[in-house]
C-alpha cells in the first residue's frame, strides 16, 4: 500500500463520518433530523447520485505500488485504475470522437501496395472487433440490450432482497410494490418513512449506467480520447476523486482552528475577541482568489526549488492538492468563525452557561461540554453548503492555473486543456461537456442535499414548517 | 459624522497592516528572492551570477528587514521591507518584474475592468430582484417551486459552462458579436455585450434565490399583515413594504462590492480577451510576476475594506435607526 497525504486524511473524515453517524443514532436530538433528511425523496435521489460518486472516489483512494506480475509494474496505482484497467489501457493516438472507429485528424499512412494516402486511420482499441463501420449501430444496440438486461436482473434482486429483509408481515407480492411503487404506498398506508421507491429508482438509473460502462467501455471509447488518446471517460471518473477531497477536506483541515476560534471570541469577549477579530478580517480583507493565487505561486516556486524532496510525481500533485485545499480552507474559514462567534455570544448569556460558571466549572470545560456542542449544527451547515461551491471553484482555479497540479485529473484540467479546441472544425466537444455534465451532476447532487439537510438541522428554519 | 467617518478610517490601518505583513512574509520569507531567481532563469543551470544580477534589476538585492552596512534610518530604509512592502501604502507599486511601470499600467486598465463589471453589476442586480419578486409574488405555487428548482440548477452549472457555451452560440454559430477583444471608446460596446450578458445570466441562479429569501423574510413580518389588513393590493405590498424594507441588506451587499469592481474578473476578462485588470493579473500568475501579483493583493484589500467604510456610511444614511457611534 502506498498512504497519499489526502487519501490519509480522507479516510479519515470516512472513520469520523461512521463514529459520527453512530454517536447521532444513539442521540434522539440528532437522529431526528437526519429521519427528516431521509423522509425526503429529493434528498433520498441526490443523497444515491453522491454514494456512487463517493464509492469512486474511494475507489481511487486506494493507492498501491503495482506488484512484480503487473502490466504497470512500478507504477503507484489506484484500486479504481485496477478496476477500469482496459479503459485506462485502450489508449488511442489523439482525439477520436466518442463510439469513433476512426482517428479525428487525417494522417499520412502508407498503403499496402507502398502508396501513401491522407486518410483518418482505424483506431487501435476503439470498436477494433468490428470489420465496418456498418456493423457499428447493431453492436452498439445489442451491448445496450444486453447491459440494460443485466441491469433489470440485478435490479429485481435487489429489490428482492430488500423486500425479504423488510417484509413485516405482508403478502409477496405487496411487499414488492410497496418497494418500488408510490401510488400503492399511499393505498397500503405506508406514504410516511423512507422513500424506498425512490432510492430502488435511482439505483435503477445507476445500474444501468454502470452495466452501460462495462459493455461497453471496454471496446469503444464511450466519451471519446482527448488530445494525448486518452480515454476520456476514464479521466471524468478519475477526477471524481480530486473533486470530492477539494470539497470536503477544505472545510476539515481548517474546521478546528474555525470552531476553537470562533467559540472562544464568542465566549471570553475583551482581548481575546479582538485579536481574533483582528485576525480574520485581515485574512478575510484579501480578496480569495489573490491570496489562492500568492500562495499557489509560492508553493509552486519552493516545489521547482526542492524537486528533489518529492519521491513521486504522484506524491508532488498529492501534496500540491493538499496544499491547495490549506489555502482555500484559509481564505474560507473566516464565515464560519464569524457565524460561531455569534452563536457562542448568544449561549454565554443563556441560564444553563451562567449557572455553570456560578458553579464554578471551568472555562475550558463549559467551551467543550456546552458551547461546543450546541453550535455543531452551524458546522454541518456549513460544511454541507460549502461543498458545491469549492467543487466550481476548483474548476476556476485550474482554469486559470491556480488548481490543482496539471498532472492530477480533474474537470478544471480537462476544461482547460478543451476549452483551446473549441476553434477547431468541427468541435471537439467531448472532454468539455463530459467535466462539465460530471461536475454539474456532482454540485446539483449535492445541492439539492444539503439544502434537505439545512432546512432539518436549521432550528430557525424548523418553525416555520 | 465626520469624527465617525475618520475612526472608522482609523479601524482599517491597522488590518492594512496586517495584510501588508502577509504578503511580505508570502513574497519575501516563504521563498527568499533567490528562489524566484532561480525560478525565473530556470532551476537547473543557473550560476550565482545571474542570480545576482537579476536581483540587482530589480533591487531585491537588499536584507530584508534589517541593513547592517547601512548607518542610521538607512538601516530600515535600504531593506526590500521598507522599500518593496511599505511604499504600498503610499501607492507606490514599482515597477514590475519585466520591468514595467505598474501604477500606470493599473491606472490604464481599470477602466475596461469598469465596463465590463458595473453594468453586470446594476443589471444583474435588476434581473435578480425582478424575478425574486416575481417568485415572492407567486410565492407557495407552482411557480415559485419551479423557479427556485430553475435557480438549483442553473447555480449548479459551472460559471465556464456560461463563457464557453456563450462563446460558441453568440459568437460561432450565431455570428452576432465578436467572441474576444475590445475597442477604443464607445466602440468598445459591441464586445461588452456579450461578457455582461454571460456575466448576469452566470448569476441569476444565486442572486434570484439568494433575493427570494430575503424577500420571504420581510414577508413574514408583521408590519406586512398590517398593510394587507389595512387592503392594501399585493403589489403595493410588495413593492411599497417589502422592496422598501429589504433595501437595507440589498444596498450593503451592494456597496460592500463597489470599489472591487475596478479589479474586474479574472476569468470573463482573460476568455473574452479584454485588456482590464483581471486579466491583468491572470497574465502576472501566468508570467509569475511577483511584483505585480503582489501589488494586486494590496489595492485587492485596500478596495475591499473601503468597501466597509462605505457600508458602514451608507448604512447610517438609509437605516434611520442605526446611530452613529
Amino acid at each position: 500500500m502506498v498512504w497519499l497525504w489526502t487519501d490519509i486524511l480522507i479516510w479519515l473524515l470516512v472513520v469520523l463520518c461512521i463514529i459520527g453517524g453512530y454517536y447521532s443514532s444513539k442521540h434522539p436530538h440528532l437522529r431526528e433530523p437526519w429521519k427528516r433528511v431521509a423522509q425526503s425523496s429529493v434528498a433520498v435521489a441526490s443523497g444515491t447520485f453522491l454514494a456512487a460518486f463517493i464509492i469512486v472516489g474511494l475507489l481511487d483512494s486506494l493507492h498501491f505500488k503495482a506488484g512484480e506480475n503487473d502490466p504497470d509494474h512500478g507504477e503507484v496505482i489506484s484500486a479504481l485504475d485496477v478496476v477500469m484497467r482496459p479503459l485506462r489501457k485502450n489508449q488511442e493516438k489523439t482525439y477520436s470522437a466518442p463510439f469513433a472507429l476512426h482517428l479525428f485528424a487525417k494522417e499520412t499512412v502508407e498503403m499496402p501496395d507502398g502508396s501513401q494516402q491522407r486518410i483518418y486511420p482505424r483506431l487501435k482499441h476503439g470498436g477494433a472487433h468490428l470489420e465496418s463501420e456498418e456493423e457499428r449501430a447493431a453492436d452498439i444496440y445489442q451491448n445496450v440490450i444486453s447491459a440494460l438486461l443485466m441491469a433489470l436482473i440485478t435490479w429485481m434482486i435487489l429489490v428482492a432482497m430488500v423486500g425479504l429483509w423488510r417484509s413485516e408481515g405482508r403478502t409477496f407480492k405487496e411487499t414488492i410494490s410497496v418497494w418500488i411503487c408510490v401510488r400503492c404506498r399511499v393505498q397500503l398506508g405506508v406514504s410516511k418513512g423512507f422513500p424506498w421507491p425512490t432510492l430502488l429508482w435511482t439505483a435503477m438509473l445507476l445500474l444501468i449506467l454502470l452495466f452501460l460502462m462495462i459493455t461497453l467501455g471496454g471496446k469503444y471509447h464511450i466519451l471519446g480520447t482527448d488530445k494525448v488518446g486518452e480515454d476520456v471517460l476514464y479521466q471524468a471518473l478519475k477526477s471524481i476523486r480530486t473533486g470530492l477531497v477539494i470539497g470536503t477536506l477544505t472545510t476539515m483541515v481548517m474546521l478546528p482552528a474555525a470552531i476553537l476560534l470562533g467559540v472562544m471570541a464568542g465566549y471570553f469577549r475583551g482581548w481575546i475577541d479582538d485579536v481574533i477579530q483582528y485576525l480574520y478580517t485581515t485574512l478575510n480583507s484579501i480578496p480569495g482568489v489573490l491570496l489562492i493565487a500568492a500562495s499557489v505561486l509560492m508553493l509552486q516556486v519552493y516545489m521547482d526549488n526542492h524537486a528533489d524532496e518529492f519521491a513521486s510525481v504522484i506524491e508532488r500533485a498529492d501534496l500540491r492538492l493538499l496544499f491547495l485545499c490549506i489555502i482555500l480552507g484559509i481564505t474560507s474559514w473566516t464565515g464560519l468563525c464569524r457565524l460561531l462567534r455569534g452563536e457562542a455570544m448568544k449561549i454565554r448569556e443563556l441560564d444553563y452557561v451562567q449557572a455553570s460558571q456560578a458553579f464554578g466549572v471551568s472555562h475550558m470545560r463549559i467551551l467543550m461540554r456546552h458551547l461546543v456542542p450546541n453550535v455543531m449544527h452551524i458546522v454541518l451547515i456549513t460544511i454541507v453548503l460549502d461543498f458545491s461551491g469549492l467543487v466550481l471553484a476548483e474548476a476556476v482555479l485550474s482554469y486559470i492555473n491556480i488548481g490543482v497540479d496539471p498532472t492530477t485529473q480533474s474537470w478544471g484540467n480537462m476544461i482547460n486543456s478543451a476549452r483551446l479546441e473549441m476553434a477547431r472544425e468541427p468541435v471537439v466537444w467531448w472532454s468539455l461537456s463530459a467535466a462539465l455534465i460530471f461536475m454539474f451532476t456532482l454540485v446539483l447532487s449535492a445541492n439539492l442535499l444539503s439544502d434537505r439537510v439545512r432546512d432539518a438541522f436549521d432550528p430557525k428554519l424548523r418553525g416555520i414548517q | 459624522m465626520t469624527a465617525y467617518i475618520i475612526r472608522r478610517i482609523l479601524y482599517a490601518i491597522p488590518i492594512l497592516i496586517g495584510v501588508n505583513l502577509i504578503t511580505f512574509v508570502l513574497f519575501f520569507m516563504v521563498n527568499s528572492p533567490d528562489d524566484m531567481a532561480r525560478m525565473h532563469l530556470g532551476v537547473k543551470r543557473v550560476t550565482p551570477e545571474s542570480i545576482e544580477q537579476w536581483k540587482v534589476e530589480r533591487d531585491y538585492d537588499k536584507p530584508l528587514v534589517f541593513n547592517v552596512e547601512e548607518d542610521g534610518s538607512d538601516r530600515f530604509t535600504q531593506t526590500i521591507f521598507y522599500q518593496k512592502s511599505l511604499a504600498l501604502f503610499a501607492f507606490d507599486f514599482g515597477s514590475s518584474d519585466s520591468g514595467r511601470d505598474i501604477s500606470y499600467d493599473i491606472s490604464q486598465r481599470m477602466w475596461p475592468s469598469l465596463a465590463i463589471a458595473l453594468p453586470v453589476l446594476i443589471v444583474g442586480l435588476l434581473t435578480n430582484i425582478s424575478f425574486a419578486l416575481l417568485l415572492v409574488f407567486f410565492r407557495a405555487t407552482y411557480v415559485d417551486f419551479m423557479g427556485v428548482v430553475l435557480c438549483v440548477i442553473m447555480m449548479s452549472i459551472s460559471a465556464l459552462f456560461y463563457i464557453i457555451g456563450g462563446q460558441f452560440l453568440v459568437g460561432k454559430v450565431l455570428h452576432l458579436v465578436p467572441v474576444s477583444g475590445f475597442g477604443e471608446g464607445i466602440a468598445a460596446w459591441k464586445f461588452l455585450v456579450l461578457p455582461v450578458l454571460i456575466g448576469v445570466i452566470g448569476g441569476i441562479g444565486g442572486g434570484t434565490r439568494f433575493y427570494r429569501t430575503l424577500f420571504l423574510e420581510e414577508a413574514h413580518r408583521d408590519y406586512v399583515r398590517s398593510a394587507r389588513a389595512k387592503g392594501l393590493s399585493e403589489i403595493k405590498v410588495l413593492f411599497g413594504h417589502i422592496l422598501k424594507n429589504a433595501m437595507i441588506p440589498i444596498l450593503t451587499g451592494v456597496v460592500v462590492a463597489l470599489p472591487l469592481l475596478f479589479m474586474g474578473s479574472l476569468i470573463t476578462e482573460s476568455f473574452f480577451g479584454i485588456p482590464g485588470l483581471g486579466s491583468y493579473t491572470i497574465d502576472a500568475i501566468n508570467s509569475q510576476d511577483f511584483a505585480i501579483v503582489r501589488a494586486m493583493v494590496f489595492l485587492g484589500s485596500v478596495l475591499y475594506i473601503l468597501g466597509l467604510v462605505l457600508t458602514d456610511i451608507s448604512y447610517t444614511l438609509v437605516d434611520p435607526r442605526v446611530k452613529l457611534n
